[in-house]
């Protein structure tokens, strides 16, 4: 920790904040990006100067993770103060300046993209690795998902030695990757994308599924017994021995409670119990905005961010039945620029209620719903959405820049 | 029309569907339907025999190792190969589109394809990603075409063949021509939902499964179709 800084690494973060307070203050975002890029040029070793002695938990998957890097802290601070990259940069940069931000934290819990586990693995020597799920996403700029469990179980083999692993036991490709460390904690966290893993990923034969056990016809290959999981009834988690624990939870969906019985079973690795960590959780109402409810003119918005196919589907699960929907699609160059994978989602199920679509590629949405046969709306920005639906509560699903424009137009709400 | 119900094979999902590509299944259900003519979709995983006598084929695009598992297994299957030289309609979409050919490229190894369509495919320099558009084969009478190609592929076309489309933006098979088209099999870079964007290509295939001169088919409300094909060719429009 800071303490022990050679005097370098203490310039580098003295200059990070610096950079980051410049970002902020010309508007540039939060700074977390920038200010970490400005300490890593002074000191390359800085991430992991910085994480040096501290407890760490990286979180990665394609969806998910940033909701279970906030549920994580909220649970770790019932034992100490956390270092977390909330502001979901989930570069280095971005965790270099987490770390450098919170210089007494004992604890940090960084969500991490799927494409640099194996850099902060070596960098930051994480107690614990949390590995979500792995689904399509972004095709056109990211590597196919299979490359990645590959990848991810190569670097798993060489680095994860003390580490141990939380991992979703319902997705085949985490199960592969996962299953060449030692210590693997299983969660049955759920799988609401399964057109990636229809084949085996160690030997390329088919996968029976049963229910929600699955196995390789061929190689053997099989959902690992999970000690933690949702519970079928209510909302709680159960534990490794078998016990309830009421969850409570203000986000919605069955994603999130697999979410949060992640985050129970990497805080009781850190010596929290399950009992108390739960309650904790309760008090996360929206994440980076994400779920948030704003309200204009007697409309009461919930914000529900989905970025690929499995999170438009989970959206479309923690929706309320029958008020109005805004979708709102955009295909800049973070979103990927193809929006063929709206034709992976099925919008049947918004059929006989009032849908309102928008956002720069409102067109192709457009096109897409006529194809599903469901009825719609084009309006030209959220105002104008909120301008066609009739007071009382609505729901409203974007993807990535399409839903920081709408977080925009509330003041950036968190 | 002489049939009212058409069967619609859509081969080997679970090798070949990236992005969207369950996407041109629906929009000929959907347009189909349009007209009153009901869609029986039937997808086809690699270890099931594909059937003979449907009224259309589709396949998909994807990755190396399964393009080759893929080819391998539809020629060992044959029923494609007998379904083309009927006359049944094919549309095929990248690696699917690679694969009908005589030879394609995965895993830096020339494999045989099933010999379908008069054409070689090889790697290109580096990956073609973006939007593609051209001028569609005037034999065809499908209008421009607008799509988008993710592929590291170049192709190469025989004489037996005729391209798809001359690119106007866009790489395709080789910077000049875009997919390729013999008798009533196509095939195209355009990834996922191709017909989307392309009604008249769709409504093209329709007709061949039907065996109806497509001008016969009741007209379908284009309007949104249209309205997407214009912001795309918009989109590349230079400034
Ligand atoms: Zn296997």
């Amino acid at each position: 920790m800071s303490a022990n800084l050679t005097p370098r690494a203490k310039f580098a973060t003295a200059l990070l904040r610096t950079a980051a307070v410049l970002s902020r203050a010309t508007g540039r975002g939060d700074g977390s990006v920038i200010g970490g890029r400005v300490g890593l040029i002074v000191e390359p070793r800085l991430l992991e100067l910085l994480a040096d002695g501290r407890h760490v938990v990286l979180i990665s998957g394609t969806n998910g993770k940033t909701t279970t890097t906030r549920f994580t802290t909220a649970a770790l601070e019932a034992i100490g103060k956390v270092a977390t990259n909330s502001f979901g940069a989930n570069m280095p940069t971005g965790h270099t300046t987490a770390l450098a931000k919170s210089p007494k934290a004992t604890y940090a819990a960084l969500e991490c993209d799927e494409h640099y586990l194996g850099q902060l693995l070596d960098a930051a020597h994480p107690k614990v690795v949390a590995l979500l799920n792995l689904s399509r996403d972004q095709l056109d700029r990211a590597m196919e998902v299979t490359a990645l469990a590959q990848k991810w179980r190569q670097t798993l083999e060489m680095s994860a030695g003390q580490t141990t692993v939380v991992a979703n036991a319902d997705d085949p490709l985490i199960v592969w990757a996962a299953s060449v460390c030692e210590r693997v904690v299983w969660v049955a966290a759920g799988q609401s994308w399964t057109a990636d893993s229809a084949i085996c990923p160690n030997c390329g034969s088919h996968l029976d599924r049963f229910g929600e056990f699955w196995r390789c016809t061929n190689c053997g290959l099989n959902r690992p017994s999970p000690q933690w999981s949702v519970a079928q009834a209510g909302e709680a988690v159960v534990g490794p021995d078998g016990r309830r624990y009421d969850l409570n939870l203000q986000l919605p969906g069955r994603v999130n409670r697999a979410n949060a019985a992640t985050a129970l079973a990497i805080a009781s690795l850190f010596g929290v119990e399950p009992a108390q960590a739960a309650p904790k959780l309760s008090e996360v109402t929206s994440v980076a905005g994400r779920y948030a409810k704003v309200e204009r003119d007697g409309r009461h918005l919930r914000l529900l961010l989905a970025k690929n196919p499995a999170g438009w589907l989970e959206s479309f699960d923690m929706i309320e039945k029958t008020p109005p929907v805004v979708l709102s699609l955009n295909a800049r160059e973070v979103d990927g620029f193809d929006t063929s994978w709206i034709y992976d989602v099925d919008f049947t199920s918004l059929a006989g209620r009032k849908v309102v679509v928008t956002g720069d590629r409102r067109t192709d949405l457009a096109v897409r719903l006529e194809v599903d046969r469901v009825d719609y709306i084009v309006v030209d920005d959220i105002r104008a959405a909120i301008a066609a639906v009739a007071p009382g509560p609505v729901e409203v699903v974007a993807n990535y820049t399409a839903f920081q424009d709408i977080r925009a137009e509330f003041n950036r709400v968190n | 029309m002489s049939i009212s119900t058409l069967r619609i094979v859509w081969l080997y999902p679970d090798l070949l569907s990236t992005y969207g590509d369950r996407g041109n299944l629906l929009v000929l259900a959907h347009r189909a339907r349009a007209r009153g003519i009901e869609v029986e979709p039937m997808q086809v995983r690699s270890d099931q025999h594909i059937p003979h006598g449907a009224d259309m084929y589709l396949i998909g695009g994807g990755e190396d190792g399964p393009q080759a598992v893929a080819a391998e297994r539809l020629l060992d299957d044959g029923a494609l190969v007998k379904a083309a030289d009927a006359g049944r309609p094919i549309l095929a979409i990248c690696a699917g589109y690679q694969l009908l050919g005589e030879s394609f490229y995965a895993n830096g190894r020339c494999y045989p394809g099933l010999g379908i369509l008069d054409l070689r495919s090889d790697r290109g320099e580096s990956r073609a990603v973006g939007e593609i558009a051209g001028e569609g084969s005037a034999a065809l009478d499908i209008g421009p075409i607008t799509g988008f190609e993710n592929h590291g592929g170049r192709t190469h076309l025989g004489e037996a063949v005729q391209p798809l489309a001359h690119v106007s933006a866009g790489i395709g098979n080789d910077g000049v021509t875009e997919g390729a088209w013999a008798g009533h099999v196509v095939g195209t870079y355009m990834h996922g939902p191709a017909l989307a964007r392309n009604p008249r290509l769709a409504d093209l295939l329709l007709s061949w499964a039907m065996g109806i001169d497509p001008r016969t088919m009741p007209q379908v409300d284009d309007a949104w179709p249209e309205r997407l094909r214009a912001e795309r060719f918009v989109a590349l429009a230079p400034e």
